[in-house]
């Protein structure tokens, strides 16, 4: 049995890929089980200069899932290229995927030059969808040249793949999708957060300080798929599908839309665990389903 | 940290809106008072975190007020029931510091860590003093329990039905002369402590969060020393940390 496919050129051993924000710079789940069992993970969204992100509470209860309006608190480029990558490469031995974020796009264009001088850094994830930031993220994220814009200016500075990680917060992410491949980018993921609200009806007000928030989790896992699907009929560059991914199961459900790869968010954070048992659950449900090659599913619902 | 399941073998209330739950497992992660867990609820997806009082090595006896609908499912289960707990999270109180008098403030379920707290600190050598805050006499948790460790124990209630009428500051003269000052409650009661105060402490927040062990900076604050994650930087910090 063969769990194995390839993402924008560079082999994975799996196509499990802990999302971005879920999993910090690998240390905490590294302590618990050796992450090199994964395909690898995207590091915790970065920014050119550190930031604290919003103030608490930044996190809500949704049914099957939840808020986050963390805001892109991060340590810095400079930071993670000085300390968590030589730290990270103690516990893990797999090129890593980078994600960035910005709030203009020479930013996102200057992050990325300098993670392109780190070895480790296999893919580097632009993130256009964050929902819990004000002029950076998803301002870039919900227009088609912007998004374009971002990825061209990426794409002059790296010869790494550049994988534009989009929003499901628009009108029509098809559009999104052509726009950033059209402007060259090597790959998409998909699903970032939907934007949502919780409120706390002893004190009238939102639970969280940013007032909304991100859902994630189970619950949003058909949206995910749907987007997956319609993304992969209108582009030919590989999809990272993510979105409520809790099982090995969703992992094929995942791929048979269309992803070539499948990122584990929000299963992380109740389960730390949880990337792994999807991993070790692989070969009993490709079994189970009567798959030999993981990477022969991929689009495989699309035809008859 | 460690994730196992746990036994619920008591479960009950112990004053309004509060209950003591008792748990049987593998405590093995568990070292230092303070510390606390996260309990996985069917039909919720996010963990509950909750301190914990005492443990041994066998069982951890928490306390918590049903404060929303998870609370409120919590306090349905009765014994026997599964559950899935992280163990052992956070820092935990440092007691290396403590000196011969320290003193202890509670606000209301705030306390429930003290207990543990007071008794390694009098194994230590040390004579606690634990000065606590509640609304009513009726709510007031674990007062015998920390004069049975032979802390002296100072009272304030917001209505006046037990000790001196008032907020938890309004105890500390009652205590005297301290030596350091460790405290735990909800951040409006730390933040009038910590001007009723003097010389050196140690303070245990809460926040809501969102995995409880470090991933998400959910529940991360602002410190002198910059932004630190209460799960797992926390849910201790040093007095000179905190900004308010």
């Amino acid at each position: 049995m063969n769990t194995s496919v390839t993402l924008c050129g560079l082999p994975l051993e799996n196509p499990v890929i802990p999302a971005s924000g879920t999993f910090g710079y690998g240390k905490e789940f590294a302590e618990l089980y050796d992450i090199d069992c994964l395909g690898t993970f995207s590091f915790k969204g970065t920014t050119r200069q550190p930031r604290f992100g919003n103030p608490t509470p930044r996190i809500a209860e949704a049914p099957a899932g939840m808020l986050n309006a963390v805001g892109l608190q991060n340590p810095g480029v400079e930071h993670v290229l000085a300390e968590e990558l030589p730290a990270m490469a103690v516990f893990f031995h797999k090129p890593v995927m980078a994600n960035v974020s910005g709030f203009s796009v020479a930013e996102y264009a200057e992050t990325c030059a300098m993670l392109d001088e780190a070895s480790q850094v296999g893919w580097i994830e632009v993130n256009v969808s964050c929902p819990n930031v004000h002029g950076g993220g998803l301002s870039f994220g919900a227009d088609p040249a912007l998004a374009a814009e971002v990825t061209r200016a990426v794409k002059a500075v790296t010869k790494k793949p550049v994988i534009l990680k989009l929003s499901p917060n628009v009108t029509d992410i098809v559009s999104i999708a052509r726009a950033c491949e059209d402007a060259g980018a090597d790959g998409l993921s998909l699903i970032n957060t939907l934007l949502g609200l919780r409120l706390d009806l002893s004190t009238r007000r939102p639970i969280l300080a940013n007032t909304t928030g991100g859902l994630s989790g189970p619950a949003v896992f058909p949206v995910a798929l749907r987007m997956v699907w319609q993304v992969y009929e209108a582009v030919r560059i590989p999809l990272v599908g993510m979105g409520g991914v809790s099982t090995a199961e969703d992992v094929l459900e995942m791929m048979l839309a269309g992803a070539t790869a499948v990122g584990v968010g929000a299963a992380n954070l109740i389960d730390p665990y949880a990337a792994q048992k999807i991993v070790e659950g692989l070969p009993a449900a490709m079994e189970k389903y009567g798959i030999e090659n993981l990477s022969d599913i991929i689009g495989g619902a699309h035809h008859g | 940290m460690k994730q196992s399941v746990y036994i619920i073998s008591e479960n009950k209330p112990v004053a309004p809106e509060v209950f003591r739950l008792v748990l049987t497992g593998d405590t093995s992660a568990m070292t230092a008072s303070g510390q606390f867990v996260d309990l996985r609820l069917d039909g919720f997806f996010l963990r509950r975190p909750i301190s914990v009082s005492d443990w041994d090595d066998r069982s951890l006896t928490l306390y918590y007020k049903c404060v929303g609908k998870g609370t409120a499912r919590l306090a349905e289960l009765s014994a026997g029931t599964e559950l899935d707990v992280l163990s052992g999270l956070g820092n935990g109180f440092d007691l290396s510091v403590s000196g011969d008098r320290p003193l202890l403030a509670g606000g209301g379920i705030g306390t429930a860590p003290l207990a543990r707290l007071a008794k390694e600190l009098a194994a230590a050598g040390a004579r606690p003093m634990a000065v606590l805050g509640f609304n009513r006499r009726e709510d007031i948790l674990l007062e015998n329990e920390l004069r049975a460790l032979g802390a002296d124990v100072f009272l304030a209630t917001a209505d006046g039905s037990a000790g001196v009428r008032g907020f938890v500051t309004d105890a500390v003269p009652l205590a005297g002369a301290y030596t350091y000052v460790y405290a735990c409650g909800p951040t409006p009661m730390l933040r009038a402590l910590d001007a009723a105060v003097t010389g050196p402490g140690q303070y245990s927040f809460e926040e809501r969060m969102g995995c409880g062990f470090g991933a998400c900076m959910g529940c991360t604050v602002q410190t002198a020393s910059g932004p630190k994650r209460v799960c797992r930087d926390g849910p201790v910090f040093r007095r000179e940390e905190v900004r308010w």
